[in-house]
């Protein structure tokens, strides 16, 4: 096995799907002739050519909307919307047209998408470019959500995202890309709507996704000089939502604490702490806990920003708070 | 054109009518539920426009999708039977009048959300480019698609890839209640093809043949690479935007002027004058296509409800 950052595993499995099935292209801004805003398709122009790698027009309904029908006649499309602020823009064609369309004519049309999109704050992007929707987006049923935490994962997803034949979000951290990490090589396949046990502990299950899963397991390992042994639970794909593991390892700590970069109110923490009270009542020792971004737009101000995000102490806080009382 | 394509043509336009009217009844007798766009008035531009197609080309449109269904071989039956929201629906009973479709009739339905579907269909051009199918997507839309982004963002993007697509802008002269002008800067909509450089060609949407030759036409020029293309059919609604439309947009003396002018009268003065068909004959076209409708009727009504179970099905294709 490789060790190789959070970019190249991207890269590789979507270079890999495009010399397996010609039916897989690209399309997006900058992704072509730049090489992607964030170097994840760079070479791909080159090697597969103008059809293949289709640079667009600064037109996210464009971007999202032609790719749906692509899909529709059996194309592949993995189509990149540079940052997740900006599917704003084509937010009708994700969770009205892509999200539905298979549902609302009765099974006859299947949309086989991916759209690629960078989520999270920390780069003093100022408030429209720093956002971490990532909830709003699991809120609609038909869409398949994926939020990786680690390269072997982004790649075993993404591969499993470019096959399926339903519309898949796939989130990338802007701030991951650089971390490294084991990846196996070739044909690597990580299920979609599996969440999985991350780190074993006794004392607490932490609830986390994506970025979230680096700054929880810095927080595990100060804990652990504590005494403290939590257990991470890294959810993986949002929608669909695999309570499965998150249940299990629950009923052995008997306390959760949820942590995530978007903000607290109607987002994942909410679903998985209701959602553990729901199915899990009888097991429940502690105020189940909530780590999340502060309720403001995020400034452009460094310090006021990092505030804001979730930090490796605010999980801490939380955590002794839920044993401690 | 062979007096059998005259015939059927004639025959399609009078079923959509008396499909479209029984439908009227039924909603009014609580049988159709949601909304109901009624294509009565513009039978001739759908009609015509797809008579010009080949199996191959596609056809996708907005939500006034009744007639497109017709013209794209859909049964009579299994319309009245999404109406109706039965299992037998073309949609299986999930999508209604708004959603229609049918893929192996090359026909991609039936879109609701003004002008969304515009970008999907340069995707269906854009898919058979990639593979190198000779097939051209009629994309059909109202005057009113026009003026939300998706239309340009679909339009610049069909003629900066060259994708194999014809604009069929059906001007009915109302987006909803408003006239064109008073909501588009330009009430010509095909002059908003130039700023894509894009062809456009504008025809009286009424009549048949002549939507059909222009139609013809471009689509062939399309299918030999000439790019995407724009046509704007001028047509009327005779009926409200919905049912339940109070139409104070309006005078009734307007719609009058309208309906003298009406699409299948004039296809039917035209059969007679060309002595194409006689008056007989297409009686005999207007008895067969009620009793297509009232066969349609009672078999929507026969048909079962979906099974519950149906309501968890086609969320996703892989659970």
């Amino acid at each position: 096995m490789a060790r190789i950052t959070m970019r190249e595993a991207i890269s590789q499995a979507l270079w890999e799907e495009m010399e397996r099935d010609p039916k897989v292209f690209i399309l997006g801004e900058e992704v072509g002739v730049w090489g992607g805003t964030y170097a994840v398709t760079k070479g791909f122009y080159d090697h597969f050519g103008p059809d293949r790698v289709r640079d667009t027009p600064i037109a996210e309904a464009a971007i999202v909307g032609s790719a749906i029908g692509a899909a529709l006649t059996g194309l592949r499309p993995v189509a990149e919307i540079m940052t997740i602020n900006f599917a704003f823009s084509a937010m009708d064609h994700i969770v009205n047209q892509a999200a539905k369309i298979h549902y609302m004519f009765g099974g006859q049309m299947t949309v086989p998408l991916v759209i690629r999109a960078v989520s999270g704050g920390g780069r003093q992007l100022g408030a429209t470019h720093s956002q971490t929707p990532d909830a709003i987006f699991a809120h609609f049923p038909g869409l398949k959500v994926v939020a990786p935490g680690t390269p072997a994962d982004a790649k075993g997803l993404l591969k499993a995202a470019i096959r399926s034949d339903d519309p898949v979000l796939f989130i990338e951290h802007a701030t991951l890309y650089q971390v490294r990490g084991e990846v196996p090589e070739g044909d690597y396949i990580v299920p979609l709507g599996k969440s999985t046990v991350q780190r074993e502990g006794r004392d607490l299950t932490l609830v986390t996704y994506s970025k979230m899963l680096e700054v929880s397991t810095k927080a595990a390992d100060q804990l652990a000089r504590e005494g403290i042994e939590v257990e991470i639970v890294d959810l993986r794909s949002l929608r669909p939502l695999d309570m499965g593991p998150v249940l299990a390892s629950f009923k052995k700590t008997n306390r959760a604490v949820i942590v995530e970069e978007g903000w607290k109110s109607y987002g994942v923490g909410s679903e998985v702490a209701a959602r553990l009270y729901e199915e899990a009542f009888d097991y429940v020792d502690a105020p189940i806990k909530r780590v999340a971004q502060k309720e403001v737009p995020l400034p452009y101000n460094r310090t006021l920003e990092q505030s804001a995000i979730p930090g490796v102490e605010d999980v801490i806080t939380a955590v002794k708070e839920v044993l401690h009382g | 054109m062979e007096k059998s394509e005259h015939f059927r043509l004639y025959h399609e336009m009078v079923v959509i009518r008396r499909l479209e009217e029984k439908a009227a009844e039924l909603y009014q007798q609580g049988k159709i539920g949601g909304f109901l766009h009624l294509y009565i008035g513009q039978e001739a531009v759908s009609t015509g426009l797809i008579s010009a197609r080949r199996p191959e080309d596609r056809v996708i449109t907005a939500y006034r999708d009744h007639g497109v269904a017709i013209n794209c071989g859909l049964s009579a039956r299994e319309v009245m039977a999404e109406l109706l929201g039965k299992a037998t629906g073309c949609s299986k009973g999930k999508g209604g009048s708004m959603h229609m479709a049918d893929v192996h009739k090359n026909f991609w339905g039936g879109h609701a959300i003004v002008g969304a579907h515009l970008p999907i269909a340069a995707g269906l051009a854009l898919g058979d480019a990639y593979v190198g199918n000779q097939a051209v997507t009629m994309c059909m839309f109202g005057d009113g698609a026009t003026n939300i982004g998706y239309f340009h963002e679909a339009l610049n993007l069909s003629k900066v890839w060259n994708l194999p697509v014809l604009w069929v802008c059906e001007n009915n002269l109302y987006g909803m209640g408003t006239a064109v002008e008073r909501a588009s800067a330009v009430s010509e909509i095909s002059q908003k093809a130039l700023g894509y450089g894009m062809p456009s060609r504008r025809v009286n949407g009424m009549d048949l043949m002549e939507v059909r030759q222009v139609a013809s036409e471009m689509i062939e020029q399309i299918r030999q690479g000439a790019g995407p293309m724009m046509l704007e059919a001028i047509t009327y609604r005779f009926r409200g935007h919905s049912m339940g439309d109070p139409e104070r947009y309006r005078k009734p003396e307007e719609v009058h002027r309208y309906q003298e002018n009406d699409p299948i009268g004039i296809y039917r003065r035209y059969l007679i004058d060309q002595k194409i068909g006689t008056e007989d004959e297409l009686n005999a076209l207007d008895d067969d296509a009620m009793a297509v409708v009232q066969d349609a009727v009672e078999f929507a009504e026969a048909s079962p409800e979906p099974a519950p179970e149906e309501l968890y099905t086609n969320v996703y294709v892989e659970a």
